[in-house]
């Protein structure tokens, strides 16, 4: 038995990455960056708002959070859509009652079936992002590049026509992309994305035809992964934010240097009765730390210009 | 190893107790070890016959860039934090780091951190090499490290923990001294290899972070907990050895570091510990006890 030869060939392996999307680089040496605010640390609310068909699509994979009995799902249907309908609505009263703007991953077809929620959060002040058409339009390599670019389009539009604006960000369904999607997005004219997790602040992306910024928004931090994922409690979910925002702000103190902390929350997770006081509580007490402000990905990503 | 027998015969068979008791350094109950895992995960790696790099199509975003978060952010962060401690690093290595990204390899160099080959890349595997293949990913470790660093790597722990029956035969005929990946014990031992002398350098998979945090689901603060349990009762035993096995991708995480930080200052702050590196607890080892 042996391998092919070619399995012991390493064509890449030389200095720097093994493509050319960005350059290393080391956090901790990077020229600083400045917020809005002016603040050291930048909280990130990422919303993820989305619908899921009770026919879900598996190519080129089913989303988390879909469909999982057979037809007709009513267990999971409804429940996601009743993060929709109830605990968006929880969440958007917690980010005024803190006075925190935040940006929306919404699909498109939110803003196709329910226009009234795209009207309430514009008018709260808070960001939409690009988040795909609906539960079943996830991206893997694999996806016909015309699909994909009409993929991309048709989310863009339904935001638009609803909003009145071209979205500026894009987040794709479990940050799932294909090796065409970042040229497909910076072609479809996207300031920024917010799928790769390997950075603590925006940087730039080289698609190959232009960069696009790439506004990091950890999956780690994030609800689904927290709680959805290892099972722990909205209270600990708290207590591991609070932890996170206290070595985030320790660092950006001892470097004279700006952070980001993303907090990507979603309705049907945090929105729950027995949870949404758990991030309130955590909402009121960022929003009474001295060195943070809340902030959208698109005033974090602007920030590197 | 006994290629193709139920008993791979591995190792003789020593049971806990009635063993004397090793010795480490000034009265030392515990070696410790911290083992960080410095790692290069290729974004489009060829197949393996045996064993899929990735779980998803290519580009895996999700998995290369949080792989790659460690090397940008969380080596530095963990690293510091074990410096601020006293902790060196033993560092479980892909050694194209030394091509890819030598500024993170230099850094842990001159924290006086020890290297051992952990292969070339993690998203290429052993599985199904030949012998000629393997001696050359063998080789090529060995060249490799002592390019980048001038030190010559003692242990070895498989390339994502991918064998074949040859590897241990065949490290400890280079001259290694240790090999990471047994796990029947928490005490060095002999390995039966075809020449040479190759010990089990007690590693762990169950508290490991990748463990921690995705097998046993744990908060920072419980996998902080389990590592100050797993230390409090080797040190009372004593004559044993703790490693503490890590990736900077996990542990260096804005919500993990501090209570890891903790665990660091309760064991330097214990007393009983000799806080060390891989290579000098095999090295300890393989003078005081006969083969």
């Amino acid at each position: 038995m042996s391998l092919d030869p070619a399995y012991l060939d390493y064509p890449l392996r030389k200095r720097g990455m093994d493509h050319g999307y960005y350059p290393y680089s080391n956090l901790f040496e990077r020229p600083p960056l400045a917020w809005p605010s002016g603040k050291a640390v930048a909280v990130a609310i990422v919303v993820n708002l989305e619908w899921f068909p009770i026919l879900p699509a598996d190519k080129p994979f089913r989303a988390p959070g879909h469909m999982v009995t057979p037809y007709p799902d009513y267990r999971h249907y409804t429940a996601r859509e009743y993060g929709t309908r109830v605990g968006f609505y929880r969440m958007l009263d917690a980010f005024a009652k803190v006075g925190a703007r935040v940006s929306v991953a919404a699909n498109g077809a939110i803003a196709e079936r329910y226009p009234q929620i795209i009207a309430d959060i514009l008018a709260d002040g808070h960001e939409i992002v690009a988040h795909s058409t609906d539960m079943n339009g996830t991206i893997a390599s694999g996806l016909p590049e015309d699909e994909e670019r009409a993929l991309i389009a048709a989310a863009l539009d339904a935001l638009e026509r609803v909003t009145g604006m071209r979205p500026r960000g894009w987040m794709s369904i479990a940050r799932s992309q294909s090796f065409n999607t970042p040229r497909l997005l910076a072609e479809a004219g996207l300031a920024y994305m917010a799928d790769w997790v390997n950075d603590e602040l925006p940087y730039r992306f080289e698609t190959g035809a232009g960069a696009i910024v790439n506004v990091p928004v950890n999956h780690e931090l994030s609800d689904r992964q927290i709680v959805t994922v290892q099972q722990q409690s909205a209270d600990s979910y708290v207590e591991q934010m609070m932890d996170a925002y206290a070595l985030i702000k320790s660092e950006a103190s001892a470097l004279g240097a700006s952070r980001m902390l993303p907090l990507n929350v979603t309705p049907y997770v945090m929105g729950l009765p027995y949870r949404i006081g758990a991030l309130e509580r955590l909402l009121g007490w960022l929003a009474n730390q001295d060195d943070a402000a809340f902030h959208s990905l698109s005033e974090i990503g602007a920030a590197l210009r | 190893m006994r290629e193709g027998e139920k008993d791979p015969g591995l190792y003789d068979f020593r049971p806990y107790r009635g063993r004397p008791k090793l010795a480490w350094p000034d009265g030392k109950q515990v070696a410790v070890w911290v083992s960080p895992n410095i790692e290069f995960y290729e974004l489009d790696p060829p197949a393996n016959p045996h064993r899929k790099s990735w779980p998803r199509p290519h580009p895996d975003v999700v998995g290369y860039s949080h792989r790659d978060y460690g090397n940008r952010v969380g080596h530095w962060r963990l690293a510091e934090a074990m410096s601020r401690h006293g902790f060196p690093g033993s560092v479980s290595l892909s050694v194209a780091m030394c091509q890819h990204l030598p500024e993170v390899v230099a850094d842990a160099a001159a924290r006086g951190w020890e290297f051992f080959s952990h292969g070339i890349y993690n998203t290429r595997y052993s599985y199904g090499m030949d012998e000629a293949q393997e001696r050359a990913l063998i080789e090529d470790s060995i060249r490799t490290v002592r390019e980048a660093t001038g030190q010559t790597i003692k242990g070895w722990l498989a390339p994502a923990l991918t064998h074949t029956p040859r590897t241990l035969d065949l490290i400890a005929e280079y001259g290694l001294s240790y090999t990471c990946d047994l796990y029947h014990d928490d005490q060095p031992g002999e390995v039966h290899v075809k020449s040479g002398r190759l010990i089990s350098m007690p590693y762990s998979l169950e508290v490991n972070d990748h463990y921690g945090f995705f097998v046993y689901n744990m908060s920072p603060r419980d996998y902080a907990d389990t590592l100050i349990r797993q230390y409090q009762r080797l040190a009372d035993e004593g004559g044993t050895v703790m490693c503490i096995p890590l990736h900077a991708y996990l542990i260096g995480q804005p919500h993990r570091i501090g209570p890891f930080e903790e665990v660091l200052r309760h064991i330097a702050a214990d007393g009983r510990a000799w806080i060390t590196r891989s290579g000098d607890i095999a090295d300890h080892y393989m003078q005081q006890v006969a083969a």
